[in-house]
């Protein structure tokens, strides 16, 4: 494949990862935001997988696959299955004031450019344009677990950062070393067990999996 | 030559008039197929039109300059902004003395006399509706506004003619600042020439109408004035967009030849446009006009991301 | 002697897994723990006897750094569990935790211990990372045991803000990795620290400073600096008093071990005393804020994880400042503080236990009730406040010689940040101990070993140094130089 065919179906993807957290940002249904969160995972998933063809990076093509599994198929119908069961699904939450909301995403992702344009400099990579990208993804999630207030939403954004992460060490460096890859993966799937035993845990306290109700929590005066 | 350039543009203004109901109607034929309905067929538009222009006008008393003035300037306008978007041919003597933010601020000035004739006779709905249009206006201009600066930053240059030129020579194809801007152009272009899910253009319901509150009072040719602009304003979109977004086939000279076929791309854009129109609108429902800060908003995000990935991914 | 110090709490969390809530289950905890610290031990021998090693194919290596850690962790997650045989029988008999939770608790605890000691002795800084997030992992659903209201508010916020915070570490090492890439070369080899510290002179610094300041935010959301302590007190006063213990004394112990892991490297790049002044500023504001929010606690373990911030602050801030002197301070500090606060929490769970209530107002008279929880309670405080002659007051004398030498202007501030801790302590465990015991009080059987061997300990520490103690420090000083 062309070099340069590649480098832009790389920002391509880039920018419809970035498209998919901005979009998660202000969905406001259970079902929308877990379709949203495995977009986004395929659009890495063949990133990854292109990357790893134009480096001659196989291991890449491990990864790619670790992620079309865990991200794409798995964590989703997991959250499908939680949201499922604890009858969540109908629930429409209030976000509230998208456009302000918006606007700081754009700022986080001007942030990030900034942040990360020496290090690109520095970079000889085709895909370092993308790493600012990845930042701002992975600052995304963070906003979106900041303005959510629903468990499922918080955790899709946990997720999303983890997505954020793994596009940033794809972008920076073709990707980890396979070892810590596959570690990665398992927290995260550790991580996905917990969080669906929280969900109930949550669900049956407050009769609601909205964490604004954990409040109790705070330093007295 | 020089004359000859100026006959394509002559030409090119008659299309406009010409041909612009009849994609309106088309986009009509196509929705009631969809919905199942017997359709009027795709020359209804020349009739109504005709109907209007042969009954008479009927003024309020207080009725203003500003309200017969107002179709006039509307369709005048529409008429200017289609001399200067590149349809058949980039060789468009007008062309050269407007960019795109002229465009903009011809769109502009029709909405601010349209919302000026609504509020002039005092009644409540044109009130109403000129409130509403201002609202949309005010969150979709800067949208578009940093839609068109997305692609000018890509072509370096706010000449629409340009801009076709530097796609027609570019070698990129996959810009992801384009398609952010593309998408917002779509968003931007369904809220301008009000259709679902902003606004709708069937409907005379009070509670929801926009554009047709303002213009509930006009009648014979002031409404047939405003009905056309309303229709090439729909079709210059298409074609701005398509200029801006998918320009192959627009003849780059004034070839009798290149610009025949030119004019057989641009039917088939606009047939395939239609087509795109009626799925989104039939797949969507109309807004709640509460939501509609967040549908320009959205366009407005996206076209900054247009912007944004222009300078970190490209 | 590493692989079954590692393979052992993996083995044993297996085994407790399978045993469940059998009557055995507390003395295999224990016999594991305890196989856990005996390879420990065999361990720093080994390394006390012939330097720092790579083992494993570079995969892990151990340094006279991370093997006085990796013993301590051993040690107090041994000590711990001979605590929490008491403890958790008691818990048991009031029906607060059923059957499946011993199990799980038991389990999870020894996969805790593992994850830790993997983190300190991972040679590979990815594997670093991975190893602190199964730290957290294994921890949250614990905090929440008791399935009470606050108990899972307090586990989802550890939850989810260490997961925040561990990510933003992630990313920090993505930047380190492609910084050592370009020296390196890819593969494993470049992300690993032996390998990293050889060229860290070559490594970019822009990159790095970059990268630390992430992993800063990422591995001090973990060390529970301010203000990213939020989920600190919370987890902590909510958790089982067994974990409560291992988290203050252990877990923020490792967190710091990899926060100077990476500020070696990042020191050797850009020559320049930035991750240090960061370090140095974090450190303070923790002492600060901690010491203020001490004076206005009501629940007792509340009051101790606070403590517990400000310790970390103090150690943070003095391996930011550098030099030798306070080098040596604060790896100090990290050992007496994590011995004293375990045995501070034992004593209170005792003490709550006793009166079945958090509440500090309503803990009263436990010289009369329990002499050993009184005046381990009251030992505990004076060492922690840092009174001679526990082992506390020299480390921090230390610290403070190296501040007023090399950062005069700071010392101020932190004198005033232990002043009012000491007072803010001393205030509130004054009228818990002394006075009559209250009708409510039960008295019950205690674990004495853990308290007395760790109250001990911390005493010869602060009076006498023992030898290879002191060339320990030394060597750890000169590697972190």
């Amino acid at each position: 494949m062309d070099i340069n065919v590649v480098a832009q179906l790389n920002s391509f993807l880039a920018a419809f990862v970035l498209l998919t957290a901005f979009g998660m940002l202000v969905q406001r249904r259970m079902y929308g935001l877990v379709h949203l969160f495995a977009w986004q995972g395929l659009f890495l998933s063949i990133n990854t997988a292109i990357v790893g063809f134009v480096a001659g990076k196989h291991h890449l093509y491990i990864s790619s696959l670790l992620t079309l599994s865990l991200k794409v198929f798995l964590l989703p119908y997991i959250l499908h299955v939680l949201i499922q069961r604890l009858k969540v699904h109908k629930e429409v939450e209030v976000v509230e004031n998208v456009p302000m909301t918006m606007l700081m995403g754009i700022a986080l992702v001007i942030f990030s450019y900034y942040l990360m344009s020496p290090v690109t400099q520095l970079s000889t990579l085709v895909t370092r344009s993308t790493l600012a990208v990845a930042l701002a993804t992975v600052m995304i999630g963070l906003l979106m677990m900041i303005t959510r207030k629903h468990a499922v939403t918080q955790i899709i954004g946990f997720l999303a950062m983890e997505n954020g992460l793994f596009f940033a060490a794809t972008s920076a460096t073709y990707g980890m070393p396979l070892v810590v890859e596959l570690g990665v993966a398992l927290d995260i799937l550790i991580a996905a067990f917990i969080f669906g035993i929280f969900f109930f845990h949550i669900h049956t306290t407050f009769d609601s999996l909205d964490v604004d109700q954990m409040a109790r929590l705070k330093e007295e005066d | 030559m020089k004359l000859y350039r100026f006959i394509i543009e002559i030409l090119q203004i008659a299309i406009l008039l010409g041909v612009a109901p009849a994609f309106t109607g088309w986009v009509r034929m196509l929705k009631c197929w969809s919905q199942g309905r017997t359709s009027a067929g795709i020359f209804q538009p020349y009739r109504d039109l005709l109907k209007l222009f042969s009954k008479d006008v009927l003024l309020a008393d207080n009725a203003s300059w500003i309200f017969r003035f107002t179709p006039y300037l509307v369709f005048g306008t529409a008429v200017l902004a289609g001399a200067i978007i590149p349809m058949l041919s980039l060789e468009l003597p007008i062309a050269s003395t407007a960019d795109v933010i002229v465009l903009v601020a011809l769109f502009a000035i029709a909405r601010f006399f349209t919302a000026l004739a609504g509020m002039d006779i005092g009644t409540a709905f044109g009130g109403m509706g000129s409130s509403r249009e201002m609202t949309i206006a005010s969150l979709a201009e800067p949208a578009m506004l940093m839609a068109i600066f997305t692609v000018s930053l890509a072509s370096k240059s706010t000449s629409l003619s340009q801009m076709v030129h530097v796609i027609y020579s570019g070698q990129t194809v996959l810009r992801p600042s384009i398609v952010f801007a593309l998408l917002a152009f779509v968003l931007i272009a369904l809220a301008e020439t009000g259709r679902i899910p902003v606004d709708n253009p069937a409907t005379h319901l009070e509670l929801t109408m926009i554009h047709e509150a303002m213009i509930l009072e006009y009648s014979g040719r002031h409404l047939a004035l405003i009905e056309w602009a309303g229709m090439m304003k729909l079709f210059l979109f298409v074609m701005l967009g398509v200029a801006a977004f998918a320009p192959w086939g627009i003849a780059e000279s004034g070839d009798i030849v290149a610009i025949s076929a030119a004019f057989i791309f641009m039917v088939l854009k606009l047939v395939i446009v239609g087509i795109v129109l009626v799925m989104i609108e039939t797949g969507l429902a109309k807004m709640r006009i509460f939501r509609l800060t967040e549908f320009l908003g959205s366009a407005f995000l996206l076209a900054t991301l247009g912007m944004l990935s222009y300078f970190i991914l490209e | 002697m590493l692989l079954v110090l590692l393979v052992v709490p993996l083995f044993a969390a297996v085994a407790l897994a399978f045993v469940g809530d059998r009557k055995f289950a507390p003395e295999i905890n224990i016999a594991g723990s305890a196989a856990t610290f005996v390879a420990g031990a065999g361990l720093a021998l080994q390394v006390y006897e012939q330097g720092p090693m790579l083992a494993g194919g570079k995969f892990f290596f151990v340094d006279a750094f991370n093997v006085y850690l990796a013993v301590l962790t051993s040690f107090v997650s041994m000590t711990t569990a001979i605590f929490s045989r008491r403890y958790m029988r008691r818990e048991r008999e009031h029906g607060r935790i059923g059957q499946i939770r011993i199990r799980f608790y038991h389990a999870m605890f020894q996969l805790f211990i593992f994850a830790m000691l993997l983190c300190l002795l991972t040679n590979n800084i990815g594997i670093l990372w991975i190893a602190m997030e199964l730290a957290t992992l294994s921890t949250v659903l614990l905090v929440s045991l008791y399935r009470t209201p606050t108990a899972i508010e307090a586990a989802w916020k550890y939850f989810i803000l260490c997961g925040v915070g561990i990510s933003q570490a992630l990313f920090g090492t993505v930047l380190l990795y492609f910084a050592a890439e370009k020296v390196l070369g890819e593969g494993g080899e470049a992300l690993l620290w032996t390998n990293l510290r050889q060229v860290s002179g070559s490594l970019e610094p822009t990159v790095l400073s970059l990268a630390f300041v992430f992993l800063m935010v990422g591995y001090g959301t973990k060390v529970g600096l301010v203000p990213l302590h939020n989920w600190l007190p919370d987890a902590h006063s909510e958790g089982p008093t067994p974990i409560s213990a291992v988290l203050s004394g252990l877990l923020l112990n490792v967190a710091l071990y990899a926060l100077v892991r990476c500020k070696v490297l990042v020191d050797g790049s850009t020559h320049s005393h930035h991750a240090g002044n960061i370090m140095m500023g974090f450190g303070l504001l923790s002492i600060l804020v901690a010491a203020f929010s001490l004076l206005r606690q009501k629940d007792i373990k509340r009051m101790f994880s606070y403590s517990s911030i400000e310790h970390m602050g103090i150690a943070t801030f003095a391996f930011g400042l550098g030099g030798p002197i306070a080098t040596f301070g604060a790896l100090l500090h990290m050992l007496v503080h994590s011995l004293a606060k375990s045995s501070i929490f034992f004593t209170v769970g005792h003490a709550s236990q006793m009166h079945w209530t958090q509440e500090m107002d309503r803990i009263r008279g436990l010289f009369k009730g329990n002499p050993l929880v009184g005046w381990g309670l009251m030992f505990g405080v004076m060492a922690i406040a840092g009174m001679p002659p526990f082992g506390v007051f020299t480390s921090e004398f230390l610290i403070l010689t190296a501040t007023i030498k090399d950062a005069p202007l700071l010392t101020p501030f932190l004198l005033l940040g232990l002043g009012v801790a000491f007072a803010a302590l001393f205030r509130r465990v004054q009228p818990m101990v002394s006075g009559e015991a209250p009708s409510y009080q039960k008295s019950m059987k205690v674990a004495h070993v853990p308290v007395i061997l760790h109250m001990v300990l911390v005493l010869v520490i602060g009076i006498y140094m023992p030898a290879f103690l002191n060339n320990w420090f030394h060597t750890a000083v000169e590697l972190l130089k």
